[in-house]
């Protein structure tokens, strides 16, 4: 395959978890984590979820390894339905997909050397013919993500936030994947670490040719980082294109609100403009209509009573009733 | 000129370390005048924190303030007995932090928890603080300030919860606010409501704020002057226009720079090479000088003092003392 063809779509992805009450754990409800989610990202290409918390881009990423059960929908990867397959069936996807989360101190034992840490995977998948040839592969991949070869036999305490989140990097880089989920990867870091490890993601992309899923909450990164994105709020996206287009024009009135919500860093403008009143709803208890709609505010009649499809805009989708081209 | 309403001289505050008592904060001054915004901002582990906590004493244990001198309104703080110290806490400066939730009691309605506060500081009956109380929630955009009095914590969002703080904080309309990373926790869209909400107290009740961040949107958003921190010491001061426009410090240039959103796609960002080293560990001279691209001769070894480029604008940096000088 080569680049540029879709590696991953996702189509009607359902994550649903029940909420148990009582002495027998009777299911009253659920709590709609993904509800409905389209996603396509081609072979090369960096693909940003960005939406704020609880809106399940967490859970869509997680669902994508089946680390959490979808309830519904398709994950082709490869030309493979993932959600379909057995356990055992999934096992090779296991290593083609990799990812790597927000806080590198939760995601490391502390009591594993960062060696054994990084050649767990090549020993599940058997890569590598014999312990000093994987110790090998290690030390060059701690020279991939510029880390010293000769710390391999430390231990995580030993590093900082930022040597940690190269470590996951290398760890994630050791099977070999093709996709690597990036789950709020550089969120926890301070801004001048940041730096370092995105440009080494940057640098890893060019020279491997990864595809990257990038989930953040920060829409700087983002700007700087993504080819497309793809806005989530309650469970759904909302709205989907190139990057510069959404930042430039963005079309669905939650994508509008949120650029307007991000601090300006020039000193000649203030502009935070507080677009949006109130909370996020619950995901347990979606609004009817358009989910945005109890915080629009361009909400009219027809949005508080029917569902908007994803119409087709520019280059990508807007889930709105703005974008109908019949109004 | 009139004094500054806080004044901070020569602050040391010091935690135990391996060998000995390591400095966090070291010899940090800075002051800030009535109404005015300054933000205090540095990557985790500059002190900026410990520095607020320093002006209210409220240094967990086993940290403690060695020497320097603090003044609110006049007040010399680090002379006043505990009572005392009570009573500006709340009634000339107030705090409030990054997550709300740790700061506020999980098993007490916070109506209740507000009333407590102003009670504490005023001799007024719990229908007036009540009254106070609903009011200061309406005043700070809690909708439905009537029935949230009753609701306990946990049932609130955390902008909300951070709203509740900033009720607590305006009871007593303090001169100054001290705000630890506000926004820090909440979503951008809750952040932007905040900001909104700190501009108007600040606005309408002629508040200072001490504002500490991360963020140098935030900071863009909200102050008047800015000082950077580095490794418990100030490294570069100066209006917000001088800092974001026209940084001097090497250490403000590169953060600046290693900001994505001013970065160009497809250039790479500015790096700060290495770690910000431990207290303890910090170099004799300048503290920046094993990170600095432009680290010379005197600065492994002398620290440097600061170089006025306008009134309002210094920096505590060698190259910038050799560019000023020629």
């Amino acid at each position: 395959m080569s680049r540029g063809e879709v590696l991953l779509r996702v189509e009607g992805l359902r994550t649903w978890f029940p909420i148990r009450k009582g002495v027998f754990r009777r299911t009253v409800g659920h709590v709609r984590a993904v509800d409905g989610v389209e996603l396509e990202i081609r072979r090369g290409e960096t693909l940003a979820l960005v939406g704020e918390s609880g809106c399940g881009k967490t859970t869509v990423g997680r669902s994508l390894l089946r680390l959490v059960e979808p309830t519904e929908g398709r994950i082709w990867f490869d030309g493979v339905d993932l959600a379909r397959l057995s356990p055992a069936a999934l096992r090779p996807y296991r290593r083609a997909i990799q990812i790597v989360f927000q806080d590198p101190a939760a995601s490391l034992d502390p009591r594993v050397r960062v060696r054994d840490a990084v050649a767990e995977g090549m020993e599940t998948f058997a890569i590598g013919a014999s312990d000093r040839e994987r110790t090998e592969r290690v030390a060059a991949l701690f020279e991939r993500v510029q880390l010293d070869p000769r710390a391999i036999w430390r231990y995580p305490h030993e590093f900082s936030g930022g040597q940690r989140q190269r470590i996951c990097i290398a760890r994630a880089l050791a099977v070999e994947p093709s996709l690597v989920v990036c789950d709020e990867a550089t969120s926890a870091l301070d801004v001048s670490i940041q730096a370092q490890i995105l440009n080494l993601l940057q640098r890893l992309q060019e020279e491997l040719g990864l595809t990257y899923l990038f989930i953040a909450h920060d829409l700087g990164v983002v700007r700087y980082l993504a080819d497309r994105v793809s806005v989530m709020y309650l469970g759904q996206i909302v709205e989907e294109g190139a990057t510069e287009r959404i930042f430039s024009d963005p079309r669905h009135p939650y994508t509008r609100a949120l650029l307007a919500a991000v601090p300006s860093l020039d000193p000649a403008r203030r502009r935070v403009v507080a677009r949006l009143v109130g909370d996020v709803p619950s995901p347990a208890a979606p609004p009817p209509g358009c989910r945005f709609h109890t915080r629009c505010p361009e909400v009219f009649d027809r949005c508080r009573v029917e569902e908007p499809p994803s119409y087709a805009v520019a280059d990508g989708v807007s889930r709105c009733f703005l974008s109908d081209p019949a109004r | 000129m009139t004094a500054p309403l806080l004044e901070v001289n020569e602050l040391v505050t010091t935690f135990p370390a391996e060998t000995g008592r390591a400095a966090v904060v070291d010899g940090l001054s800075l002051s800030i005048a009535a109404g005015e915004v300054l933000a205090l901002v540095g990557e985790s582990g500059c002190g900026k924190s410990v520095t607020a906590l320093s002006i209210l004493r409220l240094v967990p244990k086993p940290g403690r303030i060695e020497s320097g001198r603090i003044r609110v309104a006049g007040r010399d703080v680090r002379a006043l007995p505990i009572t005392e110290m009570r009573a500006v806490r709340g009634a000339l400066a107030a705090m409030i932090f990054q997550e709300p939730m740790t700061s506020l009691n999980p098993v007490q309605t916070v109506g209740a928890q507000v009333v407590e506060a102003i009670r504490l500081h005023e001799r007024v009956s719990a229908d007036v603080a009540r009254r106070r109380c609903v009011d200061l929630f309406e005043r700070v955009g809690i909708p439905d300030a009537d029935a949230r009095f009753e609701s306990f914590p946990h049932q609130l969002s955390g902008g909300l919860k951070q709203r509740v703080m900033i009720a607590m904080a305006l009871s007593m309309q303090p001169k100054l606010l001290i705000a630890d990373e506000p926004t820090t926790a909440l979503d951008v869209t809750i952040q932007a409501q905040i900001l909104e909400l700190l501009r108007e107290i600040r606005d309408r009740f002629g508040m200072a704020i001490l504002l500490i961040s991360h963020n140098l949107g935030v900071v863009n958003e909200l102050a008047d002057r800015v000082a950077v921190m580095y490794a418990g010491r100030v490294a570069e001061e100066g209006t917000r226009t001088e800092l974001l426009a026209h940084p001097r410090h090497p250490y403000t240039q590169r953060l600046l720079a290693s900001i994505p959103s001013r970065t160009r796609r497809g250039e790479p960002l500015a790096e700060i090479p290495g770690v910000v080293p431990s207290p303890g560990e910090w170099p004799v001279g300048c503290r920046f000088t094993t990170r600095c691209h432009r680290a010379f001769e005197p600065c492994a070894e002398i620290v440097p003092d600061a170089t006025a480029i306008s009134d309002t604008h210094r920096a505590w940096c060698h190259a910038v003392a050799r560019e000023e000088s020629s």
